[in-house]
C-alpha cells in the first residue's frame, strides 16, 4: 500500500500531520527567523505578538491554548476590533515554545480576562504604528484617515494603501509605548459579536488535527504498563518482576524501563497495546488507601492544620444566639477529568535537545518540568501544543508527555504514547473529595447575620506519576497564596451576600495518603455551594420565605443581584416557599435555586429536577444558568459554555464518583465511572448578562457552582429533604428518602 | 503477510497490511491516515472510533479488520458521497448536512466525539429521516460528550432532517 503523507516543515521538527492545514497553522516566512530560538519571546515588542502580511493578513501571536472553548476565536476577536481587520483577514499559528509568546498558561478560564487585554494593547500599537506609516505614505495626516478590512484611506479622498503594502511580512521592530488608544466601546463591531468559531468547520469534517493524529517519521508507539488503577499518591506502584519474556511473541516489542517506570514500545500500535497489556508484571499490593467507603471518616478524623482564610465579627456568638440558625455537614467525592480520547504525547529526546508534542495547559510550565526530568537546560527543550480532547482541567497530559519523554530516551527514537482509556481515568489527578461544614443565621425579619464555613481537602499533588514511578520524589503542588482553589474560596462560599460576622476556615490535609489531586474545572466549589448554598436555602425554609427572596434581600452587590435576577427571570421563577407543595406521587418534581463562581464573574442558576421516590433516579429537566462576565467578547460562545457547564454539573451532580479500594481506584472506564447520556440530558437555557463597560472576567467554569447548587435545592423542594452527599445515586437517594 | 487482505474504505479498495485480527480503528488510523475515527477508550463503550459498516454504525475499535472484508466501511470523511450515493445526488455535497448543522449550531466544543456523534446521527437520519426529540435521544444514547454539547447536537440533528427533507422535494 503507499503512504499518503504530507510533509510539512515547522521549525526544526518534521512533523506529519495527515491534513496539517488549516487556521490555525499559518504559514511562517524563514525571513523573520520565528521558531529559531527558545522562547519566550520579548513581551515588550509589537513582533512578539503580530505580524502584517503581504496579502494584508495578519498572525497573532497568542499564548492562550484553544481547549474547545473558542478562546482561539474570541482573542482573534479582539485583535481584529482593534486592527480593523475582518475575522477572514486573521489567523494564529498553534503554541510552541519557540514561537509564542508565554502568557501564563490557561487557567482559570482566563484567556479574555488576563490574554484579552495583552492583545488588544498589542493590536491597538501595531494599528498606530501602521497609520503612522500610513500617513507618510499618503501624505495625510494620521487624524484624517480611515482603516476597513486593513485599507487605509483618507478621509474624503481617494488614496489608499492596505496594511499588507505598508509592512508586508517585514518587522515591526518597535517596542510598546502603551501610548496608542484603544476603541471604546461603543464603536465595537467585532467585540460582542456572536462570531461563529474558526476551528468548528475543520473539526466537523475531519480534518482538525488533535494530538492524537500526530505522527513523525521513524516514530515507535508506546504504553505505559501500569496497575490498573492508582495507589495512594506518594506510594507509587512498585513493581516486584517483569517477565520481558512474556511478550517475546509479539514482534518489535519490548520493555522500557527506569525504576517503577514501566513501558513498553512497539513498531505498530496494536502491537504496542497487545503487548502493554499481556506483560506480565508482579506488582506490590500492599494497601496504601481508607477506600472510598471510608474516605469521610478518614478526613475528618485527620490532624489537620487549620487555616483561617477569613474572619470578621462575632460569628461565635452570633451563631448562639440567633433566631435561625442552620448547620450542614456535607461530603463530596473525588471525580475526574476524564477527556473523552485519553492524552496522547510524541517525544523526540536527542543527546542535547528535545521536541515534545503534547496537549499541555502551558506549553511552558511543561518545558519547566520537562527540563527537570531530563536534567537538560529548557532552552534545549522544544514544546508544542496539539489539541486533544477537552481537559476541564489537570488531567494526565503532563503525565503523558513525561511518559513519553522518558521512553524516546530510553529507546533513542521518537515514541508516540497514547494513554489507553484505564490509564486516563486511573491515574488522573481528581479533582480532590471534600467535607465542608457549615452553619449559618438570620435574624428574625430575615437578614442574614452570621456565616461559617469548616473545609476539609487535600492539596495537589506536584509530582507526575511518570516522573514519580522513575523515582522523582512526591511533592505537594504550590498554588501560591490563593486559597480558593484549593481551600474555601470566599466568593462561592457566602461572598455573595451580605454578612457581618463571617469565619471561613480551611483544614489542609497532606497530599499524601490520599489520591492524586489537581484542579478540575471550578475546582471545589460544586462541593462548597452544594454545602453553603443549601444551608442558605433551609435559612429561607425556615423563614417560611421564597428563596430567591430571601437571597434578593441579602445580596451583596448589584452584579449577583443580575445573575440571581436572570436566572430566576429565564425559569419564569414565581414565589412561594420551598417544600411547600409535596406531593404523595411516586415521581415528583422540585425546583431550585442557587449562586456560585469561580474565581471572578459571577453564575446563577435555576434547576427543575424529578424525583423517582420508589427507584432513587434524579433527572434534571431543565437547567437554566446565568453569567455576568463583564465585557463578553463573543456572547455566542459563552452560550455555548454554559450549555455544556450545566450538563457536566447535572453529571457530576448524579453520577461521577471516582471508586477505589484498599490497594487502587476501582473506576477506570465509562461504565465504572458513568457519566450523563444524552437519554438524561436536561434541557438548557443559558443567559449572558452583558455588561460592555466592565473588564472582561472568565466564562468557562463560572456557572457550575449555581447549578450544583441549585440542583441540590430542586431536591429538597421535591421532597422535604436535604442530600448531604453528592452524586445523587439512587442507592444514596433512597437512603435519604428513608432516613428522613 | 501470510495473506493479503483487502477492505473496501470510503469506497476505494485498500491493501491492508496488518495482521487480519487487528481492530479496524489502528488500520483506518495508522495505515489509511484516517482522522475521522479516534481512539476513545477501546471497549466500545464511547463511540469515538465509530465508521458505517453498510451503513450500520460499528465500533472499530473492537471490530477486527477481516471482520469487514467484502463489506463497505465509509467513515467520516467520506460520509458526504455516502450520503450523495443514498440520496442519488449527482454531486457529493462538501458536507453531509449534520456536518453543516453542527457548523450552523455551533454545537461543538473540543469536537472529539463529533466523528461517532455525525457518524451516528446519519445512520439515525438515513433510516428515520424525521426523528422525535426521543427518537434522536435514544439513538444517540450510545454516545458520550465530556464537554456536555447534548443539547446543541439534538438541535443539529433536527435541523439536518429538515435540510435533508429540503434537499428531497
Amino acid at each position: 500500500m503507499t503512504l499518503r503523507r504530507d510533509f510539512l516543515k515547522t521549525g526544526g521538527a518534521l512533523v506529519i500531520g495527515f491534513h496539517l492545514r488549516g487556521s490555525l497553522l499559518a504559514q511562517q516566512k524563514p525571513a523573520a527567523a520565528r521558531g529559531a530560538t527558545a522562547g519566550p519571546p520579548d513581551p515588550k515588542q509589537v513582533d512578539t505578538w503580530l505580524a502584517i502580511h503581504a496579502d494584508n493578513t495578519a498572525t497573532v501571536y497568542i499564548g492562550f491554548a484553544e481547549l474547545g472553548q473558542g478562546n482561539s476565536t474570541a482573542l482573534l476577536q479582539v485583535a481584529a476590533e482593534e486592527l480593523d481587520l475582518d475575522m477572514s483577514q486573521i489567523k494564529t499559528v498553534r503554541l510552541d515554545t519557540n514561537v509564542t509568546p508565554n502568557q501564563g498558561g490557561t487557567y482559570s478560564s482566563a484567556s479574555i480576562q488576563r490574554g484579552g487585554p495583552q492583545v488588544r494593547t498589542a493590536a491597538a500599537e501595531a494599528r498606530a504604528a501602521l497609520l503612522k506609516m500610513a500617513s507618510a505614505k499618503l501624505d495625510a495626516p494620521v487624524g484624517l484617515l480611515v482603516v476597513s478590512k486593513g485599507v487605509v484611506s483618507v478621509k474624503g479622498g481617494s488614496k489608499s494603501v492596505t496594511y499588507g503594502q505598508l509592512l508586508g511580512d517585514k518587522l515591526f521592530n518597535l517596542p510598546f509605548t502603551g501610548a496608542a488608544p484603544e476603541k471604546s466601546p461603543s464603536g465595537f463591531k467585532v467585540i460582542g459579536a456572536s462570531v461563529p468559531r474558526n476551528d468548528i468547520p475543520d473539526k466537523v469534517s475531519g480534518k482538525y488535527v488533535y494530538m492524537q493524529h500526530v505522527r513523525v517519521p521513524g516514530m515507535l508507539h508506546g504504553r505505559v504498563v501500569r496497575p490498573r488503577g492508582q495507589r495512594a499518591y506518594g506510594a507509587g506502584a512498585k513493581v516486584n518482576a517483569v517477565d520481558e519474556a512474556s511478550i517475546r511473541g509479539i514482534p518489535g516489542a519490548h520493555v522500557l524501563r527506569k525504576g517503577d517506570f514501566l513501558g513498553v514500545v512497539a513498531d505498530n500500535q496494536w502491537d504496542a497495546i497487545r503487548a502493554a497489556q499481556q506483560l506480565k508484571v508482579t506488582w506490590d499490593t500492599t494497601p496504601s488507601l481508607s477506600g472510598n467507603s471510608a474516605l469521610y471518616e478518614q478526613m475528618h478524623a485527620a490532624k489537620t492544620e487549620e487555616q483561617v482564610v477569613t474572619s470578621s465579627g462575632d460569628v461565635e456568638g452570633t451563631l448562639k444566639s440567633a433566631a435561625h440558625v442552620v448547620s450542614l455537614t456535607c461530603h463530596a467525592p473525588y471525580q475526574a477529568h476524564a477527556p473523552f480520547g485519553p492524552n496522547c504525547a510524541i517525544a523526540d529526546v536527542k543527546a542535547d535537545s528535545a521536541l515534545i508534542m503534547c496537549s499541555t495547559q502551558d506549553v511552558y510550565g511543561t518545558r519547566g518540568s520537562l527540563a527537570r526530568l531530563l536534567g537538560m537546560p529548557q532552552e534545549k527543550i522544544r514544546v508544542q501544543y496539539y489539541e486533544g480532547s477537552g481537559t476541564y482541567g489537570h488531567s494526565c497530559y503532563d503525565d503523558v508527555a513525561q511518559a513519553a519523554t522518558l521512553m524516546s530516551k530510553l529507546a533513542g527514537k521518537p515514541v508516540r504514547v497514547q494513554f489507553m482509556r484505564w490509564d486516563e481515568h486511573g491515574w488522573d489527578n481528581y479533582g480532590p473529595a471534600h467535607v465542608g461544614e457549615v452553619g449559618a443565621a438570620a435574624n428574625a425579619s430575615g437578614k442574614l447575620i452570621a456565616y461559617e464555613y469548616h473545609g476539609w481537602q487535600h492539596s495537589w499533588s506536584g509530582t507526575e506519576t511518570s516522573a514519580q514511578l522513575a523515582g522523582a520524589m512526591p511533592t505537594e503542588f504550590f498554588a501560591g497564596p490563593t486559597q480558593g482553589v484549593q481551600g474555601v474560596n470566599p466568593r462561592t462560599c457566602g461572598g455573595m451576600y451580605k454578612i457581618a460576622n463571617q469565619r471561613l476556615v480551611n483544614h489542609k490535609l497532606p497530599a499524601m495518603n490520599y489520591l492524586k489531586g489537581a484542579w478540575l474545572r471550578s475546582p471545589l466549589d460544586l462541593a462548597f455551594a452544594f454545602a453553603s448554598e443549601q444551608a442558605i436555602d433551609q435559612l429561607a425554609y425556615e423563614l417560611e420565605m421564597d428563596p430567591h427572596e430571601f437571597r434578593q434581600k441579602n445580596i451583596a452587590d448589584e452584579r449577583w443581584q443580575g445573575v440571581l435576577d436572570a436566572a430566576a427571570k429565564a425559569a419564569n421563577w414565581t414565589h412561594r416557599q420551598a417544600a411547600s407543595n409535596l406531593s404523595k406521587d411516586k415521581v415528583v418534581t422540585g425546583r431550585g435555586i442557587g449562586l456560585g463562581t469561580h474565581l471572578q464573574s459571577w453564575g446563577g442558576a435555576v434547576a427543575e429536577i424529578e424525583v423517582n421516590k420508589e427507584t432513587g433516579r434524579v433527572v434534571a429537566k431543565h437547567l437554566y444558568g446565568a453569567i455576568d462576565a463583564g465585557l463578553t467578547v463573543n456572547p455566542g460562545n459563552v452560550e455555548n459554555q454554559i450549555v455544556g457547564q450545566l450538563v457536566q454539573t447535572a453529571s457530576r451532580m448524579f453520577h461521577e464518583e471516582v471508586t477505589f479500594d484498599k490497594t487502587g481506584v476501582t473506576s477506570t472506564d465509562w461504565t465504572t465511572y458513568p457519566i450523563l447520556r444524552f437519554e438524561e440530558c436536561p434541557e438548557i437555557t443559558p443567559v449572558v448578562v452583558q455588561r460592555l463597560d466592565e473588564k472582561p472576567s472568565g466564562a468557562g467554569e463560572e456557572v457550575m457552582a449555581a447549578a450544583a447548587a441549585a440542583i441540590a435545592n430542586a431536591f429538597f423542594d421535591a421532597t422535604g429533604v436535604r442530600m448531604h452527599e453528592f452524586p445523587f445515586t439512587p442507592a444514596r437517594v433512597l437512603a435519604a428518602l428513608k432516613s428522613s | 503477510m501470510a495473506s493479503e487482505l483487502r477492505i473496501r474504505v470510503n469506497e476505494e479498495m485498500q491493501t491492508v497490511a496488518s495482521a487480519p485480527d487487528t481492530p479496524l480503528l489502528y488500520v483506518l488510523t495508522d495505515e489509511l491516515q484516517l482522522q475521522g475515527p479516534r481512539f476513545g477508550c477501546g471497549l466500545a463503550q464511547c463511540g469515538s472510533c465509530s465508521v458505517l459498516v453498510n451503513g450500520v454504525e460499528t465500533r472499530s475499535c473492537v471490530t477486527p479488520v477481516f471482520a469487514v472484508r467484502g463489506k463497505s466501511v465509509t467513515t467520516l470523511e467520506g460520509l458526504p458521497a455516502w450520503y450523495a450515493a443514498q440520496r442519488r445526488l449527482k454531486q457529493a455535497p462538501a458536507l453531509h448536512p449534520v456536518q453543516q448543522a453542527m457548523i450552523d449550531e455551533q454545537a461543538v466544543q473540543c469536537g472529539y466525539c463529533y466523528n461517532g456523534m455525525i457518524i451516528k446521527a446519519s445512520e439515525l437520519l438515513s433510516k428515520t429521516p424525521e426523528p422525535t426529540d426521543a427518537q434522536i435521544r435514544t439513538a444517540m444514547n450510545g454516545h458520550l460528550c465530556r464537554c456536555g454539547t447534548y443539547p446543541r447536537i439534538i438541535l443539529a440533528v433536527q435541523r439536518a432532517s429538515k435540510m435533508m427533507a429540503e434537499v428531497r422535494k
